[in-house]
C-alpha cells in the first residue's frame, strides 16, 4: 500500500514512454469497417467514431497528458522558486510588492482565465505547456516565501552569514535544501493540477487540438455519444483519475501529512 | 475589529486596482483588440473602422482607457454582448439566480456532509472511517469533476433514466419536485468536490482542538464525552471552517464553470461557455473581472468573519 502511487505512476510513464512499441495499432490508424465498435478482445477498449482503437489513443494520449503534467508543473514550479526566494530572502518592501502581486493573481480563477487565453492564441502543446506552467507558480512562491522567511531568522542562517557566507552561498547550501521538502510537496499539487487543467481546457476544445490525442480531448469528443458508447469517456476518464490520484497520494506521503501516530 | 476591518481594505483596493489593470490588458492583447469582430468583417471598410476607434475613444492613451473602462464598469456598464448586441449587465444577472441555487445548495450539501465527516474522522483518528475518508476526500480533490460529472449522466440518466440528464427544468413540468430532481447531480458532483477539502480541514482543527487545556479541563470536570466532541471541540473549530467557506464560495461566480456545462445548468459558468464558444469577450472579461472582484471581497469577508467568531484572530 505505501509503495502503490509510487508503482503506479512509473507504470504509467513508462507505458507513455513505450507508447509506439506496446500499442497494438498506429494511433491514427482509421478502420471504418469497425466504427463504434464496443471492447473485444482485439480492441481491448473499443473504438471511436472513426474506428481507431481507444487503447492505442489513450497510451498515446498518456504522452500528451503526462507530459503537459510535469512540464507545465516544472516551468510553475521554477518561477515559484525564483518569485517566491526573492520575497523571501529580500523581505520588506520587495517581498510586500511580489506577494501583492501574488495575491492579485491568485484571486483571478485559473480555469476561466486560461480558457480565455488559449481561446485567443490558439496554443500548440508546448505553449500550452508554458500558459499552465505559469498560471500555477502562485502556490509555489508562498511556500518558498514562507520556508525563506522562517529559515531566515535561524541560528544556522545567520552563523554562515556571520562566518561571511555571501547570498549566493546561503541560498544554495542553507536556504534552498532546506526547503526542498517543502517545494517537492508543492511540485506534486503542480502536477496533479496541470493535469486537470489540461483535461479541462481540451475538454472545452481549447487545449490538445485533435487529430492529437490527449485524454482531455477524447473525453471531449466522446460526451457526444456517452448513451451509444459509454467506454469512449470511461478510458480516458480513469486514466485520470488514477494518475491524479496516485500524484496526490504521493504528495500527501511526501508531506507527511498522513502519518498516523 | 475595526482595525482589522481597515487593514484588509487597505490590502484589497491595490488588489483590485492590479486585478482590473491585468483584465483590462488581457483584452487590449487579443489580436485585433476590442475591434476584432470588425476586423474579420470584409465588409467593414478601413476608414470605417479609423471612425469607430476614434469613436470609441480607443485612440486614446492606453491609461485613458483603462481609466474610463474602470469607471464605467464601477458604474455598471460593463458594454454589449459581441453576439446578440445585448448589454452585458442584463445577460449576467439573468443568469446570476440559477448559480446563487446551485452554489447555494451544493454548499449546504457539503457542509452537512463535512461536519459529520470532519468531526468523527478526527475522534476516531487513524482508524478504518478516517482512513476510508482520507482516501475519499484524496480522490475528491483529485477528480476531474467534468468526468465525474460525464458518468453520474451514463449511470443516473441514460442508464437507469432515474434523473433528469441537463437542464434546470423539463419544459411542460415545471413543478418543484422536477425542479429538485434536475438539482441532483450537479450538487452531488460540486458538494463532493467541496465536501473533500473542508473535511480534511475541519479534521485537523478539530485534532488540534482536542490537545488543548481547556478540552482537559472540561474532561476532569467530568463532562460526558460527546458534549465535549459537539460543543466545546467543534465549536472551537467552526470558526476557521467558516472562514474557509465563505472564501470558496467566491467561486459561486466561475467555479461551476465545468459543471454547469456538461450538466447545461443555465448559470453563469454556462454563460461563460457559451461565450467562449462565440469569442463573446465583452461577457468573458466581465465574468472573468466579477469573479476575480469576488474571490478578493469574499476573502475579506471571511477574514472579517472568522475574527468575529474568534476574537483572538482581530488582535
Amino acid at each position: 500500500m505505501m509503495r502503490l502511487p509510487a508503482i503506479v505512476l512509473a507504470v504509467l510513464l513508462g507505458s507513455a514512454a513505450a507508447a509506439p512499441w506496446l500499442a497494438p495499432y498506429a494511433p491514427d490508424r482509421i478502420d471504418l469497417s469497425s466504427r463504434r465498435a464496443a471492447p473485444t478482445m482485439g480492441h481491448l477498449f473499443g473504438t471511436d467514431e472513426l474506428g481507431r482503437d481507444v487503447l492505442t489513443r489513450v497510451l498515446f494520449g498518456a504522452r500528451i497528458s503526462l507530459a503537459v503534467g510535469l512540464l507545465s508543473a516544472l516551468v510553475a514550479g521554477a518561477s515559484g522558486v525564483v518569485i517566491g526566494g526573492i520575497a523571501g530572502y529580500a523581505g520588506g518592501a520587495v517581498d510586500a510588492v511580489l506577494m501583492r502581486i501574488t495575491d492579485g493573481i491568485l484571486a483571478v480563477p485559473r480555469l476561466p482565465l486560461l480558457m480565455i487565453v488559449s481561446v485567443v492564441l490558439r496554443p500548440s502543446v508546448p505553449l500550452l505547456i508554458l500558459l499552465i506552467g505559469l498560471a500555477g507558480w502562485m502556490e509555489t512562491a508562498r511556500v518558498v516565501r514562507a520556508e525563506f522567511l522562517s529559515l531566515g531568522g535561524r541560528g544556522f542562517v545567520e552563523s554562515a552569514r556571520a562566518a561571511g557566507s555571501g547570498h549566493l552561498r546561503v541560498l544554495s547550501r542553507h536556504l534552498l535544501p532546506n526547503a526542498a521538502q517543502a517545494i517537492a510537496v508543492s511540485l506534486t499539487l503542480a502536477v496533479a493540477r496541470g493535469i486537470l487543467l489540461e483535461s479541462a481546457l481540451s475538454f472545452f476544445g481549447v487545449g490538445v487540438r485533435p487529430p492529437q490525442a490527449s485524454w482531455g480531448n477524447m473525453l471531449y469528443q466522446a460526451q457526444a455519444s456517452l448513451g451509444t458508447e459509454p467506454w469512449l469517456a470511461l478510458a480516458p476518464g480513469l486514466f485520470i483519475l488514477v494518475t491524479t490520484v496516485s500524484v496526490s497520494f504521493a504528495g500527501d506521503r511526501l508531506a507527511g501529512a498522513s502519518r498516523e501516530t | 475589529m475595526t482595525r482589522l476591518l481597515v487593514r484588509r481594505f487597505i490590502h484589497a483596493v491595490p488588489l483590485l486596482f492590479f486585478i482590473s489593470a491585468l483584465v483590462f490588458l488581457l483584452i487590449h492583447a487579443a489580436p485585433g483588440g476590442p475591434l476584432a469582430m470588425y476586423l474579420a468583417n470584409p465588409n467593414v471598410r478601413p476608414e470605417d473602422i479609423e471612425r469607430l476607434r476614434r469613436a470609441l475613444g480607443l485612440d486614446r492613451s492606453l491609461w485613458l482607457q483603462y481609466w474610463s473602462w474602470l469607471a464605467a464598469f464601477v458604474r455598471g456598464d460593463w458594454g454589449f454582448s459581441f453576439s446578440d448586441g445585448r448589454p452585458v449587465v442584463s445577460r449576467v444577472f439573468e443568469r446570476l439566480p440559477a448559480t446563487i441555487e446551485l452554489m447555494g445548495v451544493s454548499i449546504v450539501c457539503a457542509i452537512a456532509l463535512t461536519i459529520p465527516v470532519g468531526t468523527w474522522s478526527a475522534v476516531r483518528r487513524g482508524q478504518w472511517f478516517d482512513r476510508l475518508t482520507s482516501v475519499a476526500s484524496l480522490v475528491g480533490v483529485s477528480l476531474p469533476g467534468f468526468w465525474f460529472g460525464l458518468v453520474l449522466q451514463m449511470v443516473f440518466a441514460i442508464g437507469l433514466g432515474w434523473l433528469p440528464s441537463s437542464g434546470r427544468s423539463t419544459p411542460g413540468a415545471e413543478d418543484l419536485l422536477s425542479h429538485l430532481l434536475h438539482l441532483v447531480m450537479p450538487t452531488t458532483v460540486l458538494a463532493f468536490v467541496l465536501a473533500a477539502g473542508w473535511s480534511r480541514y475541519l479534521r485537523g482543527s478539530m485534532i488540534e482542538t482536542v490537545h488543548q487545556p481547556f478540552i482537559a479541563a472540561a474532561r476532569a470536570r467530568g463532562v460526558p464525552a460527546s458534549r465535549i466532541v459537539m460543543v466545546h471541540a467543534l465549536r472551537n473549530a467552526l470558526a476557521p471552517l467558516i472562514a474557509i467557506v465563505t472564501v470558496d464560495a467566491a467561486l459561486l461566480v466561475s467555479g461551476a464553470v465545468v459543471t454547469e456545462s456538461v450538466f447545461a445548468w443555465p448559470g453563469l459558468g454556462s454563460l461563460f461557455t457559451e461565450a467562449l464558444a462565440r469569442r463573446d469577450y465583452t461577457v468573458l472579461m466581465a465574468l472573468l473581472m466579477l469573479s476575480s472582484v469576488a474571490v478578493v471581497v469574499f476573502n475579506v469577508a471571511g477574514d472579517l468573519l472568522h475574527a468575529a467568531l474568534d476574537p483572538r484572530v482581530a488582535a
